[in-house]
């Protein structure tokens, strides 16, 4: 298995957010992570990424049979653990060109490799740029500064393309995307799909899974997994709405 | 109030015997308005005597220690005897200046040549040597400015000053190449250091001006400059202060601006090193639309402290001024930042923005940052801004989370802040090279190119300001 959360407990500021979480993924699934606000979804995203201020206070993350818990964000990074934010954060002053190169060769350096040759580095942007549709002119810019919602969440996936991670977390990219957008994301996360890697898709509401097809959807509330299912899961909860499993929770 | 005027600091004792044991050797063939300033200073100098933090201006600039030092104040003229280059090689790639050298305060020259006309047609020579050629430029410009400053150091400057630089650029003639000015010491005791430059441009000239404060021994100097300036109309000056001195070095550095109608003038103010650095600008926009722009950058760490003081006046209407000084501060470094903006009854229309962005990278780094407005004029645009803060937590998480290391997450963020200075610079070689210095100076290792994560320009070869000190 490559990423097994047991029975993780997390709080902010000494409130508990999730309490109790479990997910398996396997290599080469996709898992699809539901629910309404305020349930722990993007949480779980900083916590399976190391972000300060996100304790865990009961539990194990256990990816490729270790427990990274204790690791810092960068290493979590260059094991091959990427996030796409969704958030992305302006950087004004860094290139995008400088950042990538830096990144890459961070993960280069960690996995005991020179840095990438300048040529390989460029022909591997170009490449990498098509496949989420992302003008030339981009990459001479800021990280982010002044992108517009669509361009930073392409953005991401250029970077994710680049990085090349074993386990990447989707959060909530489908928001503030238009149609047209939302499409050419989701085309580049399909490219990259491989039975050597693997993704959670952390989104609200079903429309991104008519476009990136989860293997399994979980639905989230108040901080654990209360149901999970196959793709069919994701239209049932469109037509019914989240009342529907809040009832279930509360019922049981 | 006796009891306090007998009660001298060592350095005011020096500085008052020096002029009344030197007087007439200072006064000797010199230009009745230099003897004047001397005189003058001297007078306002007894009255004010040495800044101390009594003073609401040098309130965070407490130079106490520094006065309480024995120096030897003033010196001989050395003998010169070698060409300037043939002792200093700037090593700033690609960037092809005129170099001209102050050596203990004293204008640095091998041969009896005091005045050169450079190939464009820039006059440059000795302060000292320009009384004589251009009295009537002494005449209309010499120390008309400094009687905007309100303290001691700069009243004694214009009592005891050696030498210093002086600059003519005649109407229509451009700047082909840069002018470079470095300032040694090399003393093998604690010395005053009193130089006095002045810089002239004529309408529709222009003109590239690098003055670079180095040091280069470890004694501890102490180093007072003045500096008047003058913008004909239509002219245009782009001045960049290089500073990169030893820990053991206070200098306090003060530029007076005065700028006709339509003139420009671009400061860069560089600080990569020192003990204790003081810059003030006065800088009076006297002719229409006339533009201002003074932006700096400091990088400080151990015990080191920055002062930039910026006064800026609007006397007249449509003028424009941006201020954007930013600093990084590490270890127990303090920096002061007093940006002062005045807009006359008469300057409607005026433009004047000024921004103050620092970064505090320990709780022991402190800045002190005072912006200030006084406006009489109703039809102005005017805004100020200042920040003191960490780096960007959201934006570290992303760097990291995308692999780099905390340590060049930081250094990217540090180097990225610096930038929006830097890329003012307008001489392409010049910026390359700042640019290398800052990330240089970030890293804080000189010798480790090839892991830095900022990938400068010249990687193989290291900034050096190469003095051959067995030459001189």
């Amino acid at each position: 298995m490559l990423l097994n959360i047991k029975d993780l407990h997390v709080s902010i500021n000494g409130k508990e957010i999730l309490k109790g979480f479990n997910l398996g993924v396997n290599y080469g699934e996709v898992h699809a992570i539901m629910g309404p606000n305020g349930t722990g979804k993007s949480t779980l995203a900083a916590a399976i990424t190391g972000r300060d201020g996100y304790d865990i206070t009961s539990g194990e993350i256990i990816y490729k049979g270790n427990d990274i818990t204790e690791l810092s964000p960068d290493v979590r990074a260059n094991e091959g653990i990427f996030l796409s934010f969704q958030y992305p954060v302006e950087i004004p002053g860094v290139s995008i060109t400088n950042f990538m190169r830096t990144a890459l060769n961070a993960k280069r350096e960690f996995e005991g490799l020179s840095p990438i040759p300048a040529g390989t580095f460029l022909k591997k942007m170009e490449e990498k740029k098509k496949l989420v549709d992302i003008q030339s002119k981009l990459t001479n810019r800021s990280v982010n500064e002044g992108f517009s919602g669509g361009e930073k969440k392409k953005n991401e996936i250029f970077q994710m393309a680049m990085l090349e991670p074993t386990m990447a977390i989707l959060d909530e990219t489908d928001s503030g995307l238009d149609i047209d957008a939302l499409k050419v994301v989701a085309n580049g996360v399909n490219a990259l799909r491989s039975e050597n890697n693997a993704f959670v898709v952390i989104t609200h509401y079903q429309r991104l899974l008519d476009y990136i097809v989860p293997d399994f959807v979980h639905v989230m509330f108040d901080g654990k997994i209360v149901k999970s299912g196959g793709k069919g899961l994701a239209i049932e909860l469109e037509e019914k709405g989240y009342d529907w499993i809040k009832d279930q929770v509360v019922n049981r | 109030m006796s009891v306090l005027k007998n009660n001298y600091l060592p350095l005011e004792l020096s500085l008052l015997d020096h002029y009344r044991n030197n007087k007439v050797k200072l006064n000797n063939s010199s230009h009745p308005k230099i003897q004047k300033a001397r005189d003058v200073g001297f007078e306002e100098f007894e009255e004010r005597r040495l800044p101390l933090t009594s003073s609401e201006k040098w309130r965070n600039t407490d130079l106490r220690k520094v006065y309480e030092k024995e120096y030897i104040v003033g010196d001989e003229k050395p003998v010169f005897d070698k060409q300037i280059n043939e002792i200093f090689h700037c090593n700033v790639h690609g960037f092809d200046t005129n170099v001209f050298a102050l050596l203990n305060g004293w204008y640095y020259n091998s041969d009896e040549q005091q005045l050169q006309t450079l190939e464009d047609g820039i006059i440059v020579g000795s302060i000292l040597s320009a009384q004589k050629i251009y009295p009537e430029l002494i005449d209309s410009y010499f120390n008309e400015l400094t009687k905007n400053s309100q303290h001691g150091l700069s009243a004694i400057n214009s009592a005891v000053f050696t030498d210093g630089i002086f600059i003519y650029v005649p109407d229509n003639v451009t700047s082909k190449k840069a002018v470079q000015l470095i300032k040694i010491v090399n003393r093998d005791t604690n010395t005053m250091i009193n130089s006095r430059n002045l810089i002239i441009l004529g309408e529709n000239s222009s003109l590239s001006f690098l003055h670079c404060d180095d040091s280069i021994n470890q004694h501890f100097g102490f180093l007072v400059t003045n500096t008047e300036v003058f913008l004909g109309k239509n002219a245009k000056l782009d001045l960049y202060k290089l500073q990169n001195l030893n820990d053991q070095t206070t200098l306090v550095n003060s530029t007076f601006v005065q700028q006709e109608k339509n003139s420009q003038l671009n400061v860069n103010v560089l600080t990569f090193n020192g003990g204790s650095i003081r810059n003030e600008f006065n800088i009076d926009l006297v002719g229409e639309e006339a533009h201002a722009d003074v932006s700096g950058i400091y990088l400080m760490d151990k015990k080191q402290h920055i002062d930039n003081q910026i006064m800026i006046r609007h006397l007249a209407p449509n003028c424009t001024s941006n201020e954007m000084f930013k600093g990084v501060l590490d270890e127990s470094a303090s920096a002061v930042f007093n940006g002062y903006i005045y807009v006359a009854r008469n300057a409607q229309k005026t433009m004047a923005f000024q921004k103050n962005a620092n970064i505090l990278m320990t709780s022991d780094a402190t800045i002190d940052t005072m912006p200030f407005l006084e406006i009489y004029a109703d039809d102005v645009k005017c805004s100020h801004g200042a920040t003191v803060g960490q780096l960007d937590n959201d934006a570290m998480f992303y760097l990291m989370q995308r692999g780099i290391p905390e340590s060049d997450a930081k250094l990217l963020l540090m180097y990225a802040f610096a930038a929006e200075v830097t890329d003012k610079i307008s001489i392409e070689a010049l910026k390359i090279n700042i640019d290398d210095m800052v990330k240089k100076r970030l890293r804080g290792d000189l010798s480790v190119c090839d892991k830095c994560v900022l990938h400068c320009s010249t990687p193989d070869t290291p900034i050096e300001f190469e003095i051959d000190l067995s030459k001189i």
